[in-house]
């Protein structure tokens, strides 16, 4: 029993980690790239469930949402960065805090009066409400599967796309430093807006997977941010295998301890106390986590350029 | 006291793949003026840094009047009598020129952990400041923006930065970078004229200045050096001026 | 006579501070009191984060971390400790518990630098966000309320215009102590540091030494802040702590004027008029804020202070 349970909880770390990753990804090079830290990388991830789950009422059918959800968050993404983000490049960090914190509050009081208060819905689709046998006793949700199959491609397709072609190369090395990235002049320009509208896609794709597992309401962006900030900081600024490793280390120790903390505190302590530390523990370990990676490298595990 | 102020021994730093300070054991002796020179990217200023104790070596010490400093912070250092100026200016540029030495005495001057006497009031700073700023000639400035200054001027402010904490040993990186030829002869005779009361290792490009300043030259090539010796010495080194000094004869 | 000419809007809004209770009785407005205490706690906390990021450089994006305890020290005092309620030991209470957090926190968040830094203080406050919500003995999500103001003598604190005074007294208190920080020798160095830290490294100062101690003094005045918007609301929520409390906190500084003493006063009443004016106007006047937000920033980034500071020399 306990065996089962500990590798569905294995799978459930790695579908949540990759899609952390997807949002990681992008956040980690716009860091890396054009030290901007953006605030409002989250309203992405709300806006493209917002958009998918709409589509999804409309269509009815799940995949075509999900395409024209991406498109779309895609489109807002780098109208947000030619608007806005590019003239945040040479300024400051506070600037830059104020700025994308003033565009989440636009980005949530828009939603907000598009949508309503109410939280969207948004319904696993019919080919995968199922669960698939995939050991003897170890029954796993289709859909969750899908998440990882579609987690794992991206992420495929990501490293391919970042250490295989040109453009990739171009964007390592401005990860890495900046400087020379800067010195290539205007072509650049477009390569970033290009690729944060990248990151706005994969954004949503997160969105629009996690959408049915978790609820589709304004907010949900800066609850995801924060744990997407704290995978960058554990992984390392501008670096795609800090993202995927940090991500995914981040999805172990979030899920083995909302998990199992409370029980194995149940085992040495009184069960008042454990009740009470449990919980709160199993919330900020990943906080631990981040506070024992940064006292043993402060950089992260792998910075770019390291 | 020892006759050897600063000393390094096999000091290396590696960046990445590439070895910017390649075993470098290098000696200044107490009251010299010590030049450094070298092309470009020979890792003149990756080895100040390691000096100065703002960038930590991968191998090797660096010693003080005897005193093993290599795990010492600049901040550190700079207590112990390490002074230097920056290749890339380096002030307070929202300070007054004043302001800006005055800050530097005020560092040697009894602690800043004061919370509530106005720094303003004390007169001494002040008075010290401006001595220092009549030494390097920016006295008429001194009630100036930092920013607003020339590109000369703001050297000038380096060095004065550099003298202020009243160092034994001055690091200067490029002094004259960017300078005229009448801005370097300034400099020159006021480099000239701490010869003696100071040690100073000096990174300079201006063949000149180097000549008519330095007491021994030692010679940085790819992260190592080459060849040590006097004015003399080093002009007739084959290997210098294959390397180095034969581009810039020619020039 | 030259200085008060200069000084006059100084003056000004002192008169007006100290006229404001008897006016708004006179007017029939007490509800207005309250709302006035309010401004007043929203101007030492950021006040307190104007030092940090200021004059210190250090975007912090969890300075409500220390609002919030210092709120909650004042619940939990009230209720598992109610001999220790008096405001002359539950106000240092506080100050001593956020400065001792301020300390621990600072400690391991100034090793890291820039964006770093921004995202461990938000996590740090994030940590202890959840660490309170799932406090349920101390009201979990819900908040816990405060039976009383805490005591202070002779004066009755429940009293909405004695507790405005007792505010008002503090908050000028505090900002006598960062104006003559500023001005100090400390205050230099820190304002130095914040221009070139390098420089002042090379200079002999020990850079992280005079950071994280404004850190704690920073922390330790929000904490105060906290303690007394606990005793103004009579309740005290986890939200205190969450980021959007931080953010809000910045948007008042740079509102009012970035780096400059009065900044976290004139933020503060430029935010709550903004809030109250606007949300009368619309009930989306978020996006109003959020663009409002991104004007100053693109347009005044030194905020209404900045238009009258001293032009460099």
């Amino acid at each position: 029993m306990t065996w089962i349970l500990i590798l569905e909880q294995c799978l459930n770390s790695l579908q949540f980690g990759l899609m952390l990753f997807l949002l990681v990804a992008g956040l980690t090079l716009i860091f890396g790239i054009m030290d901007l830290i953006n605030l409002a990388h989250g309203s992405l991830y709300m806006i493209g469930a917002y958009l998918v789950a709409t589509f999804a009422k409309a269509s009815d059918s799940f995949l075509l949402a999900v395409l024209l959800g991406l498109a779309a968050t895609a489109v807002i993404g780098m109208v947000i960065e030619a608007l806005v983000l590019r003239g945040l490049y040479k300024r400051d960090h506070l600037s830059q805090v104020l700025a994308t914190f003033g565009l989440i509050l636009i980005a949530n009081e828009t939603t907000r009066a598009i949508w309503g208060v109410q939280p969207l819905s948004l319904n696993v689709p019919q080919a995968l409400s199922g669960s698939v046998e995939l050991l003897p006793g170890l029954h796993y949700s289709a859909f969750r599967l899908a998440i990882i199959v579609v987690g794992l491609a991206v992420a495929a397709l990501l490293y391919f796309v970042v250490v295989r072609t040109r453009v990739g190369m171009l964007v390592r090395a401005g990860a890495s430093n900046r400087k020379m990235a800067t010195a290539m002049g205007t072509n650049i320009k477009w390569l970033f807006t290009a690729v944060f509208g990248a990151g706005a896609a994969l954004c949503a794709l997160a969105g629009a997977m996690l959408g049915p597992l978790l609820v589709v309401q304004v907010g949900m962006g800066e609850n995801i941010l924060i744990l997407a900030f704290v995978t960058v900081v554990i992984g390392g600024i501008g670096s795609m295998r800090g993202a995927f490793i940090g991500a995914l280390l981040v999805g172990v120790v979030d899920t083995f301890g909302r998990a199992f903390v409370p029980t194995l505190l149940r085992t040495g302590l009184s069960p008042s106390l454990a009740d009470a530390a449990g919980p709160s523990l199993a919330a900020i370990a990943i906080y631990l986590l981040m506070v024992i990676v940064l006292f043993w490298k402060p950089q992260g595990l792998f910075p770019a350029g390291s | 006291m020892n006759a050897t102020l600063l000393e390094t021994r096999a000091l290396c730093k590696r960046f990445g793949g590439l070895v910017a300070t390649d075993s470098v054991s290098l000696s200044v002796r107490r009251g010299e003026c010590h030049a450094l020179i070298g092309p470009n990217g020979a890792g003149k200023t990756t080895l100040i840094g390691q000096l100065s104790g703002s960038l930590r070596p991968d191998a090797g010490a660096v010693h003080f009047d005897g005193r093993d400093v290599t795990r010492l912070d600049a901040p550190r250092r700079a207590k112990l009598g390490f002074a230097r100026s920056f290749q890339i200016t380096s002030i307070l540029n929202e300070f007054s020129v004043l302001e800006n030495v005055s800050v530097a005495r005020q560092a040697v001057s009894g602690s800043s952990f004061r919370f509530w006497r106005r720094v303003a009031d004390e007169t001494t700073l002040a008075t010290e400041a401006m001595a220092v700023l009549r030494q390097v000639g920016l006295e008429g400035l001194a009630s100036r923006h930092a920013r607003g200054l020339s590109h000369g001027e703001h050297r000038q402010l380096e060095i004065a930065l550099a003298l202020a904490t009243q160092p034994q040993l001055m690091l200067l990186d490029e002094p004259m970078a960017g300078m005229g030829p009448d801005e370097s002869e300034r400099m020159v005779q006021l480099i000239s004229g701490l010869k003696g009361r100071y040690t100073i290792l000096l990174v300079e490009h201006d063949m000149d200045a180097v000549f008519r300043l330095a007491d021994r030259i030692s010679v940085l090539v790819a992260g190592r050096i080459i060849a040590t010796g006097t004015v003399d010495e080093i002009r007739a080194n084959a290997e210098v001026k294959s390397a180095y000094l034969g581009e810039e004869a020619t020039n | 006579m030259l200085l008060l000419l200069r000084h006059g809007w100084v003056v000004a809004a002192c008169l007006f501070a100290l006229a404001f209770p008897p006016v708004a009785t006179w007017l029939g407005q007490d509800f207005y009191i309250g709302v006035a205490s309010r401004v007043l706690i929203w101007a030492l906390l950021a006040s307190s984060l104007n030092l940090l990021v200021g004059m210190g450089g250090m975007v912090s994006m969890g300075h409500a971390a220390f609002f919030g305890i210092g709120a909650y020290v004042v619940g939990i005092v009230a209720m598992d400790a109610p001999q220790w309620s008096g405001m002359p030991i539950a106000l240092p209470l506080a100050m001593l518990i956020t400065g001792a957090l301020a300390l621990a926190i600072g400690a391991i968040c100034l090793r890291t630098r820039g964006v770093y830094f921004i995202m461990i203080t938000l996590a740090f406050a994030q940590m202890l966000f959840y660490i309170f919500i799932s406090l349920k003995s101390y009201g979990g999500d819900d908040g816990m309320q405060l039976a009383e103001r805490s005591p202070l003598g002779g004066f009755d604190m429940s009293n909405d215009t004695v507790f405005y005074y007792l505010v008002l007294a503090i908050l000028a208190l505090s900002l006598l102590i960062l104006a003559r920080l500023r001005d100090s020798r400390f205050g230099r160095v820190l304002l130095g540091i914040k221009d070139n830290e390098a420089r002042m490294a090379s200079l002999g100062y020990a850079t992280y030494r005079f950071k994280l101690t404004t850190f704690v003094i920073a922390g330790a005045l929000g904490g105060l802040a906290g303690a007394l918007m606990a005793n103004q609301n009579g309740f005290i929520s986890p939200n205190m702590l969450h980021w959007d409390q931080s953010g809000t906190t910045l948007v008042m500084i740079i509102l009012g004027g970035l780096g400059s003493l009065w900044g976290g006063l004139a933020g503060a009443t430029i935010f709550i008029v903004l809030e109250e004016s606007l949300s009368a106007a619309t009930p989306h006047w978020q996006i109003a804020l959020g663009l409002i937000l991104l004007g100053v920033v693109f347009f005044a980034p030194k905020g209404i202070a900045g238009l009258f500071a001293r032009k460099p020399r």
